[in-house]
């Protein structure tokens, strides 16, 4: 193992065990208001009155009268109001907030203020949404002239589900406004400089009159990249208006039923075969972006980019579509987009595979992608494609290859095992040239005259473990001890735009901009001195510049790889899958820290085995998501995965710190297809799964 | 209706609010013990447990009346000693502390698991904590500490 490798006690280990970190929800200050959201109970109507009760002193009601600049919080486009407008888009829509000293009070009111609608006709159903927000299209090689000269062309649908990121700690801001106008927003967050631009909008407040600060956040996963801009924006106002601080923290209902969620999803694949070898896809994606567009773009694109999956397909056409419906807008969740069309594309391979009467891995494996290849958006695969080596250590750990030859094999009796696999990247770092056109990131060095240093950015620890491994690059690189250097929780009033915390990118691109920092500051020393380094993004000169036109150029600069494997025991009479064995290889360059890339991995895995399983949720006819409470939204215990085995194989990325990629995200992607296919084979009844989550009622009826 | 007296992290206190009120609250925002989080308020993730009389119980299901004479300890009354000490050196070693919020009630978890069975098997581990969500670990850094604890805490359970 590498020296950076190895690993130290957590920085943030200490505060957060003694429960001494305060989070949000913590702060004792007597002054602070507490807010509560007055939402839509319509998926779409009008709002004719909103009917408050007399306020006592000290009370007030916000809605979007009192927005001072724009009511529009800027995300990547500008149509999610900071408070509804007159039409109501969505079941939870906040259309404003009440705010008092006493919660119980605030509650009472809460509950005896009456919204009169003019109800209007919403659409809920992704299969006759027509609105596309977003529509892509692109294509390479002669696609049509493939399917012409086809064998055989397969056509299958796959569908995925909602998933809620459920972080530990819901939702939650607070603000302030200070003597000189300035707003001060602080909260749980992952990406602050995100929530500036938006509260700057909304506040009609310049650069210099709004400050952002993260506080100790207890989980993302992507739920709190674009929501906190969102609820920013929300207790800013409330806070002007009632001139007092003002804070929100979400119950777990309230956020399970009204936060950014991943998008569900519709994929039709039509691949046709020669030879009995794939030779071109046509692939149509619609995800569910909800009422407005937030993220849905973004995420639209990515999923897009790996619909062929770890394939060398080089006649493709995809096409996708981010659909308006009037429900809980979905966002970002780890994998952003990705898990959807990787579920797809691999279960798709294995019924291709199955049709034409081969080994579904052997199939596969003929197919992969290797360095020089093109990418699905006729960029290249610059770097070595470890996936072979990956096989053959999976197959090590867990049998893989003999396993799945024994279960193909007649099972009588109640229980029924089977084994899956399934391969695949994720692009590291923000899609396109994003990276160097708008993030355009920042990273500093402030040397002290003691000798300790802190680094500054605005990326933020969320659990992922930013504040040591940041730490870590800089000591490393610096040759001091890891305790004179320190990374905080970030204050845009302090540190540089190193960009949002998004994307497996936060160690990989910003953490290379420290050591870069960390070597200059090193040849510039100077004994007893404060000193201060900048370091500025610059892309990579061997990349095909992205063009989002057509969907040409490298999408990312380079990939992490991913090799999971899940073995399960159907129970037949229960319809339970037990998962016997859990496998994932991931190749995420060098581990800057060995425990915090494991942890990583492990916990990336088993949400993705939540996701394929039995975090199912899904709203009723009239739009209102019904799977609320952790007693109905199941997420993974301590009990369910007894056996998760995760390895590391590592490839350098030589552009990364020491050699390391994105990794946050990828753990979860490949998980589905495995799930999947284990539990397709356990059904041994030729019955094909293809769709997650595949619930226990989902076996029984398959069976 | 009287006041409610109970042992709080090893003191006396008498509570003067109602017996309705809920504990997970009351420590909160009466003692400002705020290592105790709340995830759900529905008894369903373990973010608030405390230890009642030595049992693991999620503080959001407990209404101030039960707790007349009892002794409630919370991560603030279990810091100081000993065993947290092993605990919490254990956790540290693996990295087991990510986004901390459900920490506090997995510590609480882990001690009261090892009070009761002091040489845990894996699968005894698993079951002390099935009432402890967690999002961030997978569980398998939590476990790999609890197993450290357990043989570097020889003695103290």
């Amino acid at each position: 193992m590498e020296k950076i490798s190895e690993s130290v006690v957590r920085k943030d280990h200490a505060a957060k065990i003694s429960g001494e970190a305060i989070y949000t929800g913590d702060y004792q200050n007597p002054d602070i208001l507490f807010g509560k959201l007055v939402r839509s109970s319509k998926a779409r109507a009008k709002v004719l009155k909103v009917s408050v009760p007399e306020l006592p002193e000290g009370y007030c009601y916000v809605n979007r009268d009192d927005v001072p600049g724009d009511n529009n919080v800027n995300i990547v486009k500008d149509d999610t109001p900071v408070y509804a407008n007159e039409i109501v888009e969505y079941i939870g829509e906040p259309i404003g907030m009440l705010c008092g000293p006493d919660q119980k009070v605030v509650e009472d009111l809460w509950k005896r203020t009456e919204i009169e609608y003019e109800e209007l006709e919403p659409v809920l159903d992704l299969r006759l949404a027509t609105e596309a927000l977003f529509n892509y299209e692109y294509e390479k090689g002669d696609w049509k002239a493939a399917f012409a000269e086809a064998d055989k062309v397969y056509e299958e649908e796959f569908e995925t589900g909602y998933q809620d990121q459920t972080y530990l700690e819901t939702q939650a801001m607070m603000a302030e406004m200070l003597e000189d106008g300035k707003v001060s927003v602080s909260g749980s967050m992952q990406c602050p400089y995100y929530v500036k631009g938006a509260v700057m909008r909304a506040m009609g407040l310049g650069p210099d009159k709004v400050r952002i600060a993260q506080e100790v956040t207890g989980g993302g996963f992507g739920g709190k990249e674009a929501f906190p801009s969102i609820l920013g924006c929300q207790v800013a106002v409330a806070a002007k208006k009632a001139g007092k601080p003002v804070r929100c923290v979400f119950e777990r209902r309230e956020d399970l039923e009204f936060t950014s969620k991943r998008h569900p999803s519709l994929n039709t694949y039509r691949v046709a075969v020669k030879d009995g070898k794939v030779t071109a896809m046509d692939i149509d994606v619609k995800f569910n972006a909800g009422a407005y567009t937030t993220l849905s773009a973004v995420v639209l694109q990515r999923g897009l980019i790996c619909a062929d999956g770890v394939y060398n397909v080089t006649n493709l056409h995809v096409r996708g579509r981010a659909l308006k419906t009037n429900t809980t807008p979905c966002g970002a969740y780890r994998g952003f987009g990705a898990p959807q069309t990787f579920f797809s594309v691999e279960m798709m391979m294995n019924h291709i595979a199955a049709d034409l009467g081969v080994d579904p891995l052997e199939f596969k494996e003929a197919h992969l992608v290797k360095q020089g290849d093109g990418t699905s958006t006729s960029g290249k695969y610059h770097y070595p494609v470890p996936l072979p080596d990956m096989i053959a250590e999976i197959d090590a750990a867990c049998d893989f290859r003999k396993k799945y030859a024994q279960y193909q094999k007649e099972q009588t009796g109640r229980f029924r095992r089977g084994i899956g696999i399934s391969m695949h990247f994720h692009g590291a770092g923000f899609t396109g040239s994003a990276e160097r056109d708008s993030i355009k990131a920042v990273a500093k060095l402030h040397k002290l005259p003691d000798g300790s240093v802190i680094a500054l950015g605005s990326n933020s620890e969320i659990g992922q473990g930013l504040r040591t491994t940041f730490s870590k690059i800089v000591a490393n690189e610096l040759n001091i001890p890891l305790d004179k250097v320190n990374y905080n929780y970030p204050d845009t009033d302090k540190v540089p735009d190193s960009g949002p915390t998004v994307a497996s990118r936060s160690l990989m691109t910003v953490g290379e901009l420290f050591r870069r920092a960390a070597i200059h500051l090193r040849s510039e020393w100077k004994e007893g001195e404060e000193q201060w380094v900048e370091e500025h993004y610059v892309q990579p000169d061997y990349m095909i510049p992205f063009s989002l036109n057509d969907f040409k150029g490298d999408a990312y600069p380079t990939y992490a790889w991913g090799v999971s494997a899940i073995e399960v025991e159907v129970d037949t009479d229960t319809g339970l899958a037990k998962v016997l064995g859990a496998y994932g290889n991931f190749d995420v360059g060098t581990p800057i820290d060995q425990n915090i890339v494991i942890g990583q991995m492990e916990g990336g895995f088993l949400q993705g085995l939540g996701y394929s399983s039995t975090e199912y949720m899904t709203y009723d006819n009239k739009g209102r998501i019904r799977n609320n409470s952790f007693a109905d939204y199941i997420i993974p215990t301590s009990m369910d995965v007894p056996n998760l085995q995760i390895q590391l194989h590592v490839e350098k990325f030589p552009y990364g710190p020491y050699g390391a990629k994105g990794a946050g995200e990828l753990p979860l992607v490949g998980v589905p297809a495995a799930y999947a296919q284990a539990v397709e084979q356990a059904l041994q009844n030729g019955q094909k799964v293809n769709h997650v989550p595949f619930t226990a009622e989902d076996t029984m009826k398959a069976l | 209706m009287g006041n409610i007296t109970f042992t709080l992290n090893h003191k006396e206190v008498e509570y003067t609010g109602k017996a309705t009120d809920r504990l997970l609250d009351v420590l909160r925002d009466t003692y400002h013990l705020t290592g105790v989080k709340c995830g759900c308020k529905e008894g369903e993730c373990g973010a608030c447990s405390v230890l009642m009389d030595g049992e693991l119980v999620n503080s959001c299901m407990v209404a101030m009346g039960r707790c007349e004479g009892s002794s409630i300890v919370t991560i603030e009354g279990f810091k100081g000693t000993k065993r947290f000490e092993v605990i919490d050196h254990a956790y540290a070693q693996v990295s087991a502390v990510q986004c901390g919020y459900c920490i506090p009630g997995m510590v609480l978890a882990t001690e009261a698991l090892l009070s009761k069975v002091p040489h845990p098997t894996d699968a005894d581990i698993r079951e002390g904590l099935s009432g402890n969500l967690c999002r961030c670990t997978g569980y398998n850094a939590i476990v790999r500490a609890i197993k450290i604890a357990a043989k570097e805490g020889e003695g103290l359970w």
